[in-house]
């Protein structure tokens, strides 16, 4: 059986293609790197893959405010044919900064023609941008096809404007796909465990398909035991917490 | 011109105006409650509301947190408690926002917009006083360096001037004395450089061109070729033909590694990594820029050093940055701050930031440094950035091109930025300098360096270009020139992009307009590579060729500017012959009786500029990108401890390592440079092994930062500081690769000198085969015996533990290299057989402080007896014991089950098994006769280090 075609697509300031390229190649998937010029000037087919990946970075710059640009290039370029290559059952993962595009470009939560979005990211509630390790919780309830079969996961955050915020009436319970919590899985848990002060502790939501997670942790830079901070405390596995993300949307993939 | 104002929607939590009152009230200023920041878009077109409804719905305000308004005149003064400031960078300051509107609006198919321009404004709400205003406008909103406020309604966009080509020649040969010395001046030579500079004209038989001058003035500033070091300087009745060549090119020469790839020649010195990959490394120093404008000084100055692994060999990808701060203390009084010189506190923050939002941008990860505090760099901060980069072994040297091949400039356009950074660089700051400098300050556009990075990374393996360079200090002048001195260029300075009209042929040609690269092309191969640079928006622009004539000739519109030729400029440059003498100060002994509590004292220690933790700053960098750091600059239980050194996993499919490490005590300095610079080596060096390195394969860079070295003294402190580099380094048996100097590092203050403290930060990269052996400093499990590695000597001079008494003392701590590198060879063999199970180097605060951050990283107590602590002399004092700064120790964690090994593995070193890890919470201390002399918790311990910048 041929493997999985992962497309993983960057812009000027991506940074975290490489991490997400690493993390799919080593699940199994075929990944090409293309630039989002190249999708714009069709000289990339969208449609000759199974899954579609914004990693994260900086995408032009983020001024205005993260992701903003790259949203508008998504939606005003090609936001049908994610909506469509989503409807046919493929996959579409935006981590950091490509969960912030698919949030500003009114595809995750999907935002139709005429109305206003109701959910944003925003400045973290500390007013900088922090790089520290954070605990998931999953939400068992969600459709989620990334997150199939996970609990919890250990992972960093590396961002400005991760605070998820707006009109919680816009998704529902069983769109939140990854929470914050603390050690004991508590889920009202505060900074720095939160550490942007996202309403409801949402770190990630998925569509209602389960087809579409974006997330603003990095599960792509814990896909070897030895990327954990702790490691020589206690002991390094042969993969990272973030790995199975990855291994699930292969999986899952190669029965489209 | 349209006016757009976008700000957070009402009641809605901004921590931007929050931070602004916190630090409004940090001036002492309390009455302000509330702060608005609302950012204002200047748009130059003529636009329907429809259409700038649109802009501002779809692209400017965000639709859930920010509201909008174009067009519309404030109304909020009207209120008596309300105060408005507005504040605009001035023109010829290009804020990258603007470059990113446009592409933003092109795709929302909005044309005709001719230019953008922002500006922040602020609306402080409470009752303020005209001078309390302007005080909050000084010290927080504007920096007049690049930005100015601008009164309601009056902005405009400035028209640029256009430039009429005119020749300007300068009568050298004609000059008298009065004229000459000015000739001198303004182009920065020495005397003895302006006498050659007319002989060698007065052969030619003509006058030079402005630009002629400038290019040797910038080709010759010390910034660029290093005169100082490369002096002939007579020294305690000797010659020293290049202190350079004398000491640390002398190590690598004679140690003569085969793994040394490319050193002291191209933009970084380059080892081998695996027979595959080549690693190379670079440290430079913003520091004059980041003086007047922290923020745009110390990012460009990040963005800076990212281009010079890229401008290495055929082109390194950076794969991570180091950097290293000296500031004054941040508690430094705002009343005894000279003129001119900004707060040392908005100096931290602004450097912190512009390191911080390049590098994260960048997505390269920043992964060690060292803060360091003095009040003589209270006008004279230093900002030392670093980056390493990866390239494949065949593509280490530096490239050759041939004649005939085209000169490309890629990446960012031209402007008037950074004009005469060379020779600012290279000269004295006075209280003048904020005002006079203003235009060798630049913010940069991190993106435009990513673009560039990604490009030319792709260039490179698509074979289309045979050699690169950086365009740093010196613009095209030093790039070009640098280039072309084997063969010959040729240069149409009209073709090189500018960002705006009015530029003059010398301005181009100097300019040192951040995010360019130059890169020789043949005719061949650059459709391919225009087209490759298209495809992805970078500007890339043939200017010239290279020939083969060996003069440098410049052209304008047709008409020649320049014919120089590359032999005088290159090799013309007369030696500089400079006196250094020997001092030795003499300090008052310290004279006081052993306090009872050494548990108070510890914390004092933890608690200084110094010793406390750098979390604040660290967190703000993306220590992760990249996904190779594997023991990360915050270490232990709760990921806050202090690690010593980082270790990278550069290849992804490999887990082969470097280390990267550094060292620098200037508090040293004071009493002896020699042992200042020897101290910072053996510091690199044990937090090399401290994390599980080794000396095998390890390489160091020197990093310079003095004051005026035409001054006797001065040079001869920083000759002892050269030698110890030779003499230390040669029986580590670790060569220098790459290194760099600022010097002049002096404030003239109401007619008094303040210079910096001697500094010299050595930087270390070491490769380990296999980061699965790392170790991390914080302890690890009750009941594990605690050793100290290394003999403690009664070397308290210039020591953190002094410090907090204002006391300097003699005892430098001093290195006795070869019984080093025998107890660092046995302790990475203990490693390498995993008996170490944490290790920590000490440094300030020795023992004590070593132990305590150990014990409180790894959230467990400690039982210390410094009976045990093995002496190289005898010590009768417990806080010397505890507190001395001997150079070569480690505190080292090993199971029961191990120690006889662990032993063995050691014999012939000094060690000593000094207590146990305990399940406490407490860390406990015993003195020389028995009694408990320190019993604190950890919890106080990592509170009294962690308090200070908790900002």
């Amino acid at each position: 059986m041929s493997k999985v075609k992962v497309l993983v697509i960057r812009a000027p300031g991506t940074n975290r293609d490489g991490e997400a390229v690493f993390a799919f190649e080593r699940a199994g998937a075929e990944v090409t790197l293309a630039h989002v010029n190249q999708l714009i000037r069709h000289e990339c087919n969208l449609f000759d893959y199974q899954v579609f990946v914004i990693p994260g970075g900086f995408s032009y710059g983020d001024d205005i405010s993260s992701g903003r640009v790259l949203a508008n290039e998504l939606k005003l370029k090609f936001g049908k044919d994610v909506l469509k290559f989503a409807d046919d059952g493929r996959l579409v993962l935006g981590i950091c900064n490509g969960f912030q595009v698919l949030v500003k470009s009114g595809i995750l939560p999907r935002v139709k023609k005429g109305e206003t979005p109701r959910v944003t990211l925003t400045n973290n509630d500390c007013g900088k941008f922090e790089c520290r390790w954070v605990h998931l919780g999953v939400n068992r309830e969600s459709p989620c096809v990334f997150t199939k079969g996970m609990e919890s996961m250990y992972v960093p955050v590396a961002h400005g404007e991760g605070k998820f915020f707006g009109d919680l009436n816009a998704i529902t319970e069983k769109n939140i796909a990854v929470y914050y919590i603390d050690e004991q899985g508590n889920r009202n848990a505060v900074y720095p465990y939160n550490p942007n002060g996202s309403l409801r502790n949402i770190a990630g939501i998925c569509d209602d398909s389960g087809r579409i997670f974006g997330l603003m942790p990095h599960p792509e830079d814990h896909i070897l035991g030895i990327q954990h901070p702790q490691w020589t405390r206690l002991g390094a596995k042969k993969y990272g917490d973030g790995f199975p993300i990855f291994q699930n949307a292969v999986k899952w993939a190669k029965s489209i | 011109m349209h006016r757009i104002e976008i700000r957070l929607k009402n009641h809605f939590p901004d921590s931007c105006g929050l931070g602004l009152v916190k630090d409004i009230a940090d001036l002492g200023i309390k009455s302000v409650s509330s702060a608005i920041v609302t950012d204002i878009y200047y748009l130059d077109a003529d636009l329907t509301s429809t259409q700038l409804d649109l802009i501002c719905r779809e692209l400017l305000a965000d639709p859930v947190t920010q509201e909008y308004r174009f067009d519309s005149v404030s109304d909020e003064a009207m209120q008596a408690v309300i105060h408005i400031v507005e504040v605009a960078y001035k023109a010829g300051v290009v804020d990258p926002v603007e470059e990113t509107v446009m592409i933003g609006l092109h795709d929302l198919n909005i044309n005709g917009v001719k230019a953008v321009k922002t500006s922040k404004q602020y609306i402080l709400e409470g009752k303020l006083t005209p001078n309390q205003l302007g005080t909050i406008s000084k010290k927080l909103l504007v920096n007049p360096i690049i930005q100015h406020v601008i009164e309601s309604g009056q902005f405009a966009f400035a028209e640029n001037p256009k430039y009429h080509f005119k020749l300007n020649q300068i009568d050298l040969l004609g000059a008298d004395k009065a004229q000459l010395e000015e000739i001198r001046r303004n182009y920065t030579f020495s005397e003895i450089e302006v006498s050659a500079v007319r002989d060698y004209y007065r052969q030619l038989g003509k006058n030079p061109t402005d630009i002629e001058l400038e290019t040797l003035a910038q080709t010759w500033s010390e910034h660029c070729v290093h005169k100082t070091f490369k002096a002939k300087v007579t020294y305690d009745g000797k010659v020293i033909n290049n202190i350079l060549k004398s000491t640390v090119a002398r190590v690598t020469r004679e140690l003569n590694k085969p793994w040394c790839l490319s050193v002291f020649l191209d933009n970084s010195g380059v080892i081998d990594f695996d027979g595959k990959w080549a690693l190379c490394f670079k440290v430079e120093t913003h520091n004059h820029p980041s003086a007047v404008e922290p923020y745009g000084g110390a990012a460009t100055g990040i963005g800076g050093v990212i281009r010079d692994p890229l401008g290495t060999g055929l082109g390194a990808k950076p794969i991570l940055n180091t950097d290293v701060f000296c500031f004054a203390p941040p508690d430094f009084p705002q009343e005894k701050l000279p003129a001119g010189v900004l707060h040392p506190r908005r100096i931290f923050k602004g450097v912190r930031a512009g390191v911080a939002d390049y590098g994260n941008r960048l997505g390269i990860p920043t992964v060690n440094g060292a803060i360091l505090f003095d009040e003589r760099y209270l006008s004279n901060p230093l900002v030392y950035c670093g980056t390493m980069g990866l390239i494949p072994v065949n593509m280490a040297q530096r490239g050759k091109h041939k004649s005939g091949d085209l000169i490309v400039v890629v990446g960012g356009k031209t402007g008037r930025d950074g004009i005469h950074g060379a020779t600012f660089a290279s000269e004295q700051l006075t209280d003048k300098s904020g005002t006079v400098s203003f235009t060798s300050v630049q913010i940069g556009n991190p993106i435009v360096e990513k673009k560039v990075i990604d490009i030319l990374l792709r260039a490179r393996d698509k074979g289309l270009y045979s050699r690169i360079t950086d365009c740093g200090a010196g613009g095209l002048s030093s790039a070009v020139g640098e280039m072309g001195e084997e063969t010959g260029a040729r240069v149409d300075l009209e073709k090189v992009p500018l960002k705006y009209a009015g530029l003059n042929y010398a301005e181009i040609w100097i300019s040192e307009a951040q995010e360019r690269m130059v890169i020789a092309v043949s005719p061949e191969k650059i459709d391919e590579l225009l087209k490759l640079c298209a495809s992805e928006d970078v500007q890339a622009a043939v200017i010239g060729e290279f020939t083969d004539d060996h003069q440098l000739k410049l052209f304008y519109q047709g008409h020649q500017v320049a014919d120089l030729s590359m032999k005088f400029l290159h090799e013309g440059i007369p030696q500089w012959q400079l006196k250094a003498i020997l001092e030795q100060p003499e300090f008052p002994e310290p004279d006081f009786a052993q306090p009872k509590d050494l548990g108070k004292s510890l914390k004092e220690i933890l608690g200084t500029w110094n010793v406390c933790s750098k979390e604040w700053v660290i967190r703000q960098y993306d220590h992760e990108v990249q996904g190779g750091t594997i023991i990360k600059p915050l270490v232990g239980k709760n990921n806050d401890g202090p690690g010593d050194a980082t270790v990278i996993r550069p290849v992804s499919n490999s887990d082969k390592g470097v280390i990267v490490a550094n060292g620098i005590n200037p508090k040293y300095g004071q009493i002896d440079p020699y042992w200042m610079a020897a101290s910072a080596i053996d510091e690199a060096l044990r937090q090399i092994i401290a994390v599980g390195g080794n000396l095998k394969e390890v390489a160091l860079l020197d990093n310079f930062c003095w004051g005026d070295t035409r001054k006797p003294e001065m040079l001869g402190a920083l000759v002892k500081a050269a030698q110890a580099c030779y003499d230390m380094a040669i029986v580590y048996g670790t060569p220098f690769v790459s290194g760099k100097d600022s010097l002049y590092n002096e404030f003239e203050y109401e007619g008094k000198i303040i210079a910096i403290p001697h500094t010299l930060l050595i930087s270390a990269m070491g490769i380990v085969d296999d980061v699965r052996k790392s170790v991390s400093m914080d302890f690890k499990q009750a009941g594990d015996s605690i050793y100290v590695v290394g003999a403690t000597k009664n070397e308290i001079g210039a020591s953190a533990y002094l410090d907090t008494r204002g006391l300097i003392g003699n005892s430098v701590p001093k290195v006795d290299p070869a019984k080093a590198k025998a107890l660092m060879d046995s302790l990475s063999k203990a490693t390498e057989k995993g008996l170490v199970k944490a290790c920590h180097d000490c440094s300030e605060g020795g023992i004590g402080v070593a132990a305590a951050e150990m014990a409180f990283a790894g959230g467990l107590g400690a039982e210390v007896n410094l009976k045990s602590v093995p002496l190289a002399e005898k010590i009768d004092r417990d806080d010397f014991i505890l507190f001395s700064e001997s150079n070569s120790r480690f505190i080292v964690e090993v199971s029961s089950e191990n120690k006889a090994e662990f032993e063995k593995v050691l014999k012939g070193v000094s060690i000593g098994e000094i207590g146990i890890v305990s399940e406490t919470n407490e860390l406990e201390v015993y003195g020389l006769d028995g009694h408990k002399i320190v019993n604190e918790s950890i919890d106080d311990l990592k509170e009294a280090w962690q308090k200070p910048l908790r900002w």
